[in-house]
């Protein structure tokens, strides 16, 4: 999916926990997510510092959407 | 008698389904599972010694760790080859399965044999230094498969001459053979025409391999001034699952409704995806799409706007085909609303 909206000329990231999978299947914006249950969150952190967790993994997606690249690359937030 | 040590997940482990995928490296003596399978078809020719059993999203969340404890496991048992799998057409597991073969191969010098479908993430991974037998896409096909990776195991362990990926039902690996035929070049290109011009089956001596790269999209100029849209293969799906989007292998894609929601809670949404433990997803849907911070960012202008409707598939067993029909239509959509960058998050 995330090749077809590229290939349409839709800028997209892929936010995803196992980044391999991610590059055999074509993605070329990666953002690395937490785990496969909770990609975007931790059940193990309080409400507030587990929203700032989101908050900081989206806003390296943004970031990532708005940088130019020649190839496949993965933007690391950790 | 040659001793085998064998990898599998939790699930053909026994140990449990998806509440248990976060399950550590565990080692059993003797076979468990698919391992009995295995070794009826060695027979007296070789003995399934040890079985490493690992969860699935324990080993694809802790790669390093986990490869460092299953490595020390199977040396142990000091084994003359080693088996994974068949993973089928399951994800993490087929990683899982490539992974560790292609660990086991270099840094124990051990002969590997796994078993995939196709379509599965691990083939690419692997299928150029591993032996991977070609499975469906169920364990329905266990026995078949079983018997083709024993097969294939004992020649590897006795160093007998591995035929071409036709008779020993591995997928390629992209390795040209010398050989001398029949006929020569010339003769054969002219009957190979002769038949595709009669309409007849042929099968080409030189396939094309298939690179399907999309080149990266131009970045977004001002993304506080862009619509950024949401997807998800995470299976979020309004409460009660509309659609009936299937848990696996789903037949369709949904698309929802944002507006006005400034978060997803357990009472409006959860997952529809039977892929992984939706304990987590479903106390807060957020995890999977994450809308409570866009709306904060769309708040407080870091983003333009949140495309007014999100779309959502459950990625389990789903064929590539059908992934990129679904692909291909949520772009469309996406781009006659003015869309200008995505989001896609998968579990």
């Amino acid at each position: 999916m995330v090749k077809e909206l590229e290939r349409a000329g839709l800028p997209t990231v892929h936010i995803c926990t196992i980044v391999p999978i991610s590059k055999t299947v074509g993605a070329n914006r990666i953002v690395p997510a937490v785990a496969i249950p909770h990609p975007l969150g931790n059940p193990a952190l309080p409400k507030e510092e587990e929203k700032a967790l989101r908050r900081k993994i989206i806003t390296k997606a943004l970031e990532a959407l708005q940088t130019d690249i020649q190839s496949q690359t993965v933007f690391e937030w950790q | 008698m040659l001793r085998v040590v064998h990898y599998i997940n939790q699930f053909f482990g026994q140990i449990g389904g998806e509440e248990k995928a976060d399950t550590p490296p565990l080692v059993k003596e003797g076979p468990v599972g698919p391992g009995l399978a295995l070794q009826q078809a060695f027979g007296d020719k070789a003995k399934v010694v040890a079985t490493v059993i690992c969860g699935d999203s324990y080993f694809n969340e802790h790669v390093d760790e986990a490869l460092d404890q299953i490595l020390g496991m199977i040396e142990k048992y000091q084994p003359d080859i080693f088996v994974a799998g068949p993973a089928f057409f399951a994800g993490r597991y087929g990683i899982a399965c490539a992974t560790v073969c292609k660990a086991v191969q270099d840094k124990l010098g051990i002969p590997v044999v796994t078993g995939m479908y196709p379509e599965n993430p691990g083939v690419d991974l692997c299928k150029k230094d591993v032996y991977i037998i070609q499975t469906g896409d169920s364990a329905a096909q266990m026995r078949d498969a079983a018997g083709k990776m024993a097969k294939l195991a004992l020649k590897l362990a006795n160093k007998e001459e591995i035929g071409s990926p036709e008779e020993e039902n591995y997928i390629p690996r992209g390795i040209r053979v010398n050989y001398f035929a029949n006929e020569r070049g010339s003769k054969r290109a002219v009957d190979m025409l002769v038949k595709k011009l009669k309409g007849e089956p042929f099968t080409t001596e030189l396939p094309m391999p298939e690179f399907d790269r999309v080149p990266p999209a131009p970045a977004v100029k001002d993304i506080s001034k862009a619509l950024v849209a949401l997807v998800t293969s995470g299976g979020i799906v309004p409460k009660g699952n509309p659609d009936h989007i299937e848990s696996s292998s789903a037949s369709k894609f949904g698309k929802y409704d944002l507006e006005g929601i400034m978060e997803l809670s357990a009472e409006t949404h959860q997952t529809a995806h039977g892929g992984y433990d939706p304990v987590y997803a479903n106390e807060d849907p957020n995890r999977v799409l994450p809308v409570d911070v866009m709306r904060e960012l769309e708040k407080e202008g870091k983003i333009g706007k949140l495309h007014r409707y999100y779309y959502a598939t459950v990625g389990n067993g789903t064929p590539v085909a059908k992934a990129k029909q679904y692909g291909q239509a949520i772009a469309k959509e996406l781009k006659d609303a003015g869309v200008q960058a995505v989001i896609l998050t998968s579990t």
